[in-house]
């Protein structure tokens, strides 16, 4: 058993390097500004045609957690080639696995990272707001100074939780030929016929990956609490 | 020189301000004394715009504003720099200790120098009597400590005009004396100042002028020794009422 755990480990930490740790980190951060300017846009008190780009982001984060994400994976990598667009793409949306991946990821991770944003913005009291405006601060001012700097505070456990979760959720790209971690182990167990074994392993690594993210989590949840916690 | 005139808010079917006409006089403490739910705090944050009336017509030295025709943020954002709040809750920024807080405004909205700024924030920490607590942050300041700091704050701004509203309803006596100390000093000053209060003998101290608000009327509107002087019966036994006289 030794033998498969040594062979194996290196070939299965080269496609997390390769493709699931940095498929995971680009998508997060993309679907990361994806979420801020969704959330924003959602608590934007402005009116008029601004109603109209509400219901846009809004109806973006309705479908995309009110749909699986590998079916998502599949509508992106199998289904958009079949999109024809007349002057735009006359022979449909041709991707490959990895963008395709990537956008559905951060697509994905947006439309999540949106509610937890809004949320942890909406949580900061009121005062806050009143606090910056009668200094004469507007609104981007007070946001950007005063509110995100404690918002981010707030969202830190959650959007840490997403992460975690996009890194556990990248072995879904291998159902579009993304030769990620998850993809090299079906390989191996393919050849030696130690399933058991080899889905046991790359279980453990996502593990360990996704341990050193918990611990990163509370070394940045010390440092955003600091003005929290260090009362004496 | 900061004046309203008729000056109307509801919030749905409850008419917080009916028809406030009234002067704040420059160099000089204004008090406003009422009942819970008077519509005293709606009167005073209308002043920096964070209520807006239905209607009414707001002065401001040379400027008139309507607030029937809404103001535009330009001159929101004018006006509250010129008149800065201090909240019953105090409102400091959690996120920045006592010194970046009072740095804050002058620095990110006035865009004055760092240097200057810093220089000044540490003399008005000097002069609430904090000197010691600049590079703190807020969760460790007593609530009469955390009062003076957002006193500090709005001081760094140099408003012409100071609202603090019910700036000690949330503290203990001990610590109330410490927040009305500075206040008093303040008031010394000849700053323009407007305070909701519930404390009596602060009232009597500090003001120079009265405005006695109940459900939305003006009732009183005069000098501070007239007011605790004065005939009308209802103003009489609140006066009595806050000051224990007859319990």
């Amino acid at each position: 058993m030794w033998d498969i755990i040594v062979n194996a480990t290196p070939q299965l930490v080269v496609a997390g390097l390769k493709y699931t740790i940095p498929i995971s980190i680009v998508s997060f951060l993309l679907g990361l500004i994806l979420a801020l300017i969704t959330a924003l846009v959602r608590l934007s008190t402005k009116k008029g045609p601004f109603r109209i780009l509400k219901a846009i982001f809004r109806f973006y984060v309705w479908l995309f957690r009110s749909t699986p994400l590998l079916v998502q994976l599949f509508i992106v990598y199998f289904g958009l080639p079949y999109l024809k667009i007349a002057g735009i793409a006359p022979d449909g949306i041709k991707l490959t696995p990895l963008v395709a991946g990537i956008i559905t990821f951060s697509l994905n991770t947006g439309a999540y990272c949106s509610e937890t944003i809004r949320a942890s913005i909406l949580s900061i009291p009121k005062g806050q707001w009143e606090a910056a405006y009668s200094m004469g601060m507007t609104r981007s001012k007070a946001l950007s100074r005063i509110i995100l700097p404690q918002a981010v505070r707030v969202s830190l456990p959650p959007l840490a939780n997403s992460f975690i979760g996009l890194v556990k959720d990248t072995s879904l790209a291998a159902s579009i030929t993304i030769v990620e971690m998850f993809e090299v182990s079906q390989q191996i167990a393919a050849e030696n016929y130690q399933p058991l074994i080899m889905y046991c392993l790359v279980a453990a690594l996502y593990a360990v990956a996704c341990s050193l993210l918990s611990w990163l989590q509370g070394y940045l949840e010390k440092v955003t609490s600091r003005y929290v916690t260090n009362a004496d | 020189m900061l004046k309203l005139e008729k000056l109307n808010k509801s919030f749905g079917e409850h008419r917080a301000l009916v028809d406030i006409t009234t002067t704040f006089p420059e160099h000089q403490t204004t008090v406003i004394l009422g009942p819970s739910g008077s519509g005293k705090s709606t009167l005073l944050r209308s002043l920096n715009l964070l209520e807006r009336p239905e209607s009414g017509k707001y002065f401001f030295d040379d400027d008139v504003f309507d607030f029937a025709e809404g103001i535009s943020v330009k001159d929101t954002l004018n006006i509250r720099k010129q008149t800065e709040m201090v909240f019953q809750g105090y409102n400091l920024f959690p996120h920045l200790t006592v010194l970046k807080n009072i740095m804050e405004g002058p620095v990110q909205v006035l865009h004055r120098p760092k240097a200057d700024v810093e220089k000044e924030a540490h003399a008005l920490l000097a002069k609430v009597g904090l000197a010691d607590k600049a590079d703190v942050y807020p969760n460790q300041l007593s609530g009469g400590q955390a009062q003076r700091v957002a006193i500090a704050r709005s001081l760094a701004m140099q408003p012409k005009y100071i609202l603090l509203d019910e700036p000690t309803s949330a503290l203990d006596p001990e610590l109330e004396l410490e927040v009305l100390k500075v206040l008093k000093q303040i008031s010394t000053e000849k700053r323009s100042m407007i305070i909701v209060t519930h404390n009596m003998a602060f009232a009597r101290e500090v003001a120079d002028k009265i405005i006695f608000v109940e459900d939305g009327h003006i009732l009183f509107d005069g000098p501070n020794e007239r007011f605790f002087k004065t005939d009308n019966k209802r103003i009489a036994d609140f006066i009595s009422a806050m000051t224990f006289a007859n319990i």
